[in-house]
């Protein structure tokens, strides 16, 4: 079933092919989407489909856990903050294009050189697959996360705690940054001492003589 | 399931210091959240004390022989070791230098002192990386809280301006850089720094390519053309200089000298690993780019330097300047070499320590002493640090008592070794062009009037601490040897 | 032929959710009328059995009106994009022994996963509608949801823990034994957390600001009408849905009979099949989502934050570190695995 791995110059595509294919263009076309988009919002939304599809593509690589964490996380967390942001923005968008043309020539002929140079290095003549063999096809059992979970928490142990730390230093910078303390005129309750009031401390009975009584002495 | 039966518990020791800095760093965040701001110095001396007690175990842990730990991802080597403590100096001397700034800015915060600590473990991460992702994330760890230290300041707009450039511009850099890791890694198909160097072994300039590593050669250079693209966006060596004098104005002046100092020293031992250690054998290669970052950082730092009013803008250009110097010790790929270059970055480190601690000294509540004109006249209001500040100033353009005269020497001299004497010429007239925005100060602190005579007030270990160091670059200058003597010992133990 | 099989696999389980979608809504009307000393609707066939037929019947008919300004392309998208997860989770669900579509390894993973990319119907729809109440109640379901996720992958990471796998089926089978070895025991704070985070998660009473009808009238879904309304209906169902057959599966033993272990009177019930099982637990998860709805006044919108990060998030880590603990030290009777 797999005997193409193989052999390079086959004409005929197996399945697996097939999907990279249909897979690998919708994500190139959705991240030429992202940066040409004239809406931001549509940019983003294009932005959640390349992760999208870059996680199927991760799918076929047997790689589960990445491709369902990306998801997780870039798709179902990280982006969602962020189309939350962009939508309250009121972003103008023909004064971010000004220039656009401008620079359009310069920038096309730096990125076509890149191109240029990217096609002449890492083309399949230096990673092609008589170079860099194939990855191994994994037997049923094979469990990416396990493996996956393995190595982080012994191999990659001291990376892991570095990238930890790196967190540390998001959140203390994103609080120390944004956390403004109002302590003037600000109300708040506290729902414990709500709980815990009793009758006697906001209602005060008070013993009057009635009307009529007090009518008659 | 394999790795887990093999696994042997890593020895923790050889990192007894980093875990030492992050576990303060955790205690030091959870007990500044019950201070009130009067207690604040409790903030300062566990701070204080994270270091001193890191240093302590980094002189106990050292050791000549080099040693792996954690998958080899981790080394312990003396260069390691001395650039460590180096570290742990000056981000005491920014401690005491900003303690009193911060105070009247309503900056002295828990976050100030628990970020920096943070970059301090992300510079001990760095100078003990042995490996491109090690290296990497102590990188990160480092500039992500250098970002959130320069927007500390968060009302005011010129900070947040140039946390944002830097922010930006460092993004784009870290791309780069591991851009061209990946590459490293794809050709070498290891991240650990001596399997690269036994690949980058098989690196034959000229030829079509070893057969052990089928286009090998043209995969390095791609791969080496953006690593060094990264670390001279790190380094801030021109053309990838722009960040730099934007980021050193706009940050808060205490920020400012901690991001001018320390993590200098963390960029060498940067450049010593990937360069020299992983590297080394493409050292022909590299040199050429070295070149070409080195007299362009010579050129445009002295010479832009020489226009600017602002001096927190004057040292940045300097700084740019001191990073080509730097470069010239490097570019050689001998041990000397490398051994001149980090005596520069910590001579250099030390001096711009003193040199933005003067600006802190004189600034006060409201005011920041920022301008070449505030320093007219201080020999009027204080002598004393205006010969403090004079020997700062001598040392940096490299007037001969001081240490950075030596400093330059020793560089320079590395650059002759490599048979670059056109190079070495054009340095130091470099160093003369530069000499005459160092000197313009010093005419203006004795020469000109002083527009107001308000006193000087510091703290009195400010005071000492400012004193020391500025006395230091004399008492280095004048017995240069033992500083450089250790450093051309350590360097290249790893 | 196997992928013919395979289509018809997944249209037979969409019918059946769609199906129990359509009664579901029936029976929220009936529990809640009988609660509330009402009989609900009782006219469109014996006892008012017909009426999600009606209710459809109408929404079918009815014109889907594109507000002015609104973003057509994504105004009609998005309630695509809320159910199509909402249906895609179930791929994975076993609804008894071996009885599942695919029988993934990552299944746990792939349901968060799923879970998390519903509320992007949502947040579209408020925002394509171009209309501030939409959007108002975009953001709050958006910021909701993205809080109670986090509890709840934790809580799902305690199942993770205490199974030993991410595969559904693998969950179920760790929980043989009796009603005391099912998970819900040793993870009783989770399970709590689980379901509430689910409650939250689907933006249903005492959480359903999103909705607001009091203050923002419907939500996210103020300017649909016709089947994209139905269709924004359907997704929230299914999901309610879900989460009850999740919880059924990962704390209450799934498919396993609730007198196994017991001497005679589990052979007395051999003959039940699994199935039937998971359908009455999570039927009485589904009976929950109803009585909070005709019980509970709504949370306001700061209590609902507060619960989730200050109360859940932390007590998830806590019971998370002592799930860690009694799996290493092989607590006996749940742990202590031959």
């Amino acid at each position: 079933m797999h005997g193409y791995m193989h052999v390079t110059n086959n004409r005929i595509m197996s399945a697996e092919q097939i999907i990279f294919y249909i897979f690998a263009s919708i994500l190139t076309l959705s991240a030429l989407g992202v940066i040409t988009a004239r809406n931001p919002v549509h940019a983003v939304l294009l932005l959640v489909l390349a992760f999208f599809t870059s996680a199927a593509l991760w799918l076929l690589l047997e790689a589960e856990f990445l491709a369902i964490t990306l998801v997780l996380v870039y798709v179902g967390a990280v982006m969602v903050l962020f189309l939350f942001v962009v939508m309250m923005l009121d972003i103008n968008i023909t004064r971010m294009r000004e220039g656009f043309a401008r620079y359009l020539p310069l920038g096309m002929l730096v990125a076509l050189v890149i191109a240029f140079e990217m096609a002449l290095v890492l083309g399949p003549q230096h990673f092609g697959l008589e170079r860099v063999p194939a990855p191994m096809r994994h037997t049923a059992g094979y469990s990416n996360t396990a493996e996956l979970g393995s190595v982080l928490y012994t191999v990659y142990l001291y990376p892991f705690e570095i990238a930890a730390a790196i967190l540390l230093v998001a959140i203390v910078a994103a609080i120390a940054l944004t956390l403004r303390k109002r302590t003037q005129n600000t109300r708040y309750q506290n729902p414990g001492e709500q709980v815990l009031v009793r009758r006697e401390d906001r209602v005060r009975i008070v013993k009057m003589l009635s009307e009529q009584e007090g009518k008659r002495s | 399931m394999n790795a887990v039966t093999h696994f042997v518990t890593p020895d923790f020791l050889p990192a007894a210091p980093e875990m030492f800095v992050l576990g303060m760093a955790c205690l030091i965040l959870v007990v500044d959240a019950y201070l009130s701001q009067n207690q604040r110095w409790i903030t300062y001396t566990l701070s204080q004390l994270t270091l001193l007690g890191a240093a302590l175990l980094t002189l106990m842990l050292h050791q000549t022989e080099p040693s792996l730990t954690f998958n080899d991802s981790f080394i312990r080597d003396a260069m390691g070791g001395v650039l460590k403590l180096f570290i742990y100096l000056v981000t005491g001397l920014v401690f005491i230098y900003s303690r009193e700034y911060l105070k009247s800015r309503d900056l002295y915060r828990g976050e100030y002192f628990v970020l920096a600590l943070l970059a301090v473990l992300g510079m001990m991460v760095l100078v003990s990386a042995h490996s491109l992702l090690t290296l990497y994330l102590g990188l990160e760890l480092l500039s992500l809280s250098l970002y959130s230290m320069v927007a500390l300041q968060r009302d005011s707009a010129v900070a947040s301006e140039a946390a944002m450039k830097y922010f930006v511009l460092g993004a784009i850099a870290s791309g780069m850089l591991l851009y061209g890791m990946s590459i490293l890694y794809g050709v070498t198909g290891s991240l650990d720094l001596a399997s690269i160097s036994r690949g980058a072994a098989l690196f034959t300039p000229g030829e079509a390519m070893p057969a052990e590593m089928p286009g090998g050669n043209t995969l390095f250079i791609f791969g080496l053309v953006f690593v060094i693209i990264g670390i001279a966006f790190k380094l801030g060596a021109v053309p990838f200089h722009m960040w730099i004098p934007d980021v050193y104005h706009g940050a808060p002046t205490a920020v400012t000298l901690f991001l001018g100092s320390a993590p200098k020293i963390a960029a060498f031992a940067m450049l010593m690993r990937l360069l020299a250690e992983g590297l080394g054998a493409l050292h022909g290669e590299w040199q050429t780019m070295l070149i070409i970052l080195s007299v362009l950082s010579m050129a445009a730092g002295n010479l832009i330097a020489i226009a600017q009013g602002n001096i927190k803008r004057m040292l940045a250009y300097s700084t740019i300047a001191h990073v080509g110097f730097l470069l010239l010790g490097i570019l050689n790929g001998t041990l000397s070499g490398y051994g001149a270059a980090m005596f520069y970055t910590l001579v250099y480190t030390l001096m711009s320590a003193g040199g933005f601690g003067m600006i802190l000294l004189l600034s006060r509540a409201g005011f920041e002493a920022d301008r070449l004109e505030d320093f007219k006249g201080l020999n009027q209001r204080s002598p004393w640090y205006a010969f403090m500040m004079l020997l700062l100033m001598f040392s940096m353009a490299g007037v001969p008592p001081t240490v950075g005269f030596f400093a330059k020497l020793v560089v320079l001299q590395a650059a002759v070794e490599a048979g670059l004497v056109w190079l070495a010429a054009f340095a130091v007239l470099m160093s003369v062009i530069g000499a005459y925005y160092y000197l313009r100060i010093i005419k203006l602190m004795y020469f000109d009037k002083a527009g107001h005579d308000a006193p000087l007030v510091a703290p009195r270990d400010m005071r000492i601490a400012l004193s020391l160091n500025s006395l230091g670059m004399l008492a280095l200058g004048l017995f240069p040897g033992a500083l450089l003597a250790l450093c051309s010992r350590v360097v290249g133990t790893g | 032929m196997k992928l013919l099989l395979q289509l018809a696999a997944i249209v037979g389980l969409s019918v059946a959710i769609a199906l129990s979608v359509a009664f579901l809504t029936l029976a929220e009307r009936k529990v809640i009328g009988y609660m509330q000393a009402r009989i609900g609707p009782n006219r469109v066939g014996p006892r008012g059995l017909f009426q999600p037929f009606a209710d459809l019947l109408k929404l079918v008919m009815k014109e889907i009106i594109i507000p002015s300004g609104a973003n057509r392309g994504l105004f009609i998208i998005a309630p695509i994009l809320a159910l199509a997860p909402a249906l895609a989770a179930w791929a994975v669900i076993p609804f008894d022994d071996g009885l599942v579509l695919a029988d993934v390894n990552a299944g746990l993973l792939y349901i968060l996963a799923m879970t998390s990319i519903g509320v992007y119907g949502i947040i579209i729809a408020g925002w394509a509608s171009n209309s501030k109440y939409a959007f108002l109640g975009a953001l709050r379901s958006a910021a909701q949801i993205v809080s109670y996720e986090i509890a709840m992958g934790f809580a799902l990471v305690g199942v993770l823990i205490a199974a030993g796998s991410m595969n559904l089926g693998d969950i179920v089978r760790a929980q043989e034994g009796s009603v005391m070895h099912w998970f819900w025991l040793p993870l009783l704070p989770l399970f709590l957390i689980y379901f509430i985070s689910g409650v939250a998660e689907t933006n249903r009473a005492p959480f359903d600001v999103a909705e607001g009808e009091s203050e923002i009238v419907a939500g996210f879904h103020v300017e649909y009408s016709g089947m994209a309304f139905a269709l924004f209906f359907l997704a929230e169902y299914a999901s309610m849905i879900l989460i009850s057959i999740l919880a059924a599966l990962m704390f209450l033993g799934g498919w396993l009979s609730p007198f196994q272990g017991i001497p005679f009177v589990q052979d007395w019930f051999a003959w039940v099949p699994g199935i039937v099982w998971l359908l009455a637990k999570t039927s009485f998860f589904l009976f929950l989502f109803l009585w909070f709805r005709a019980t509970f006044p709504r949370y306001r919108y700061d209590q609902i934050m507060r619960l989730g990060w200050k109360v859940f998030i932390p007590i998830t880590i806590v019971w998370l570190l002592a799930v860690g603990l009694a799996v290493i030290y092989e607590l006996p009777w749940w742990f202590d695995h031959e």
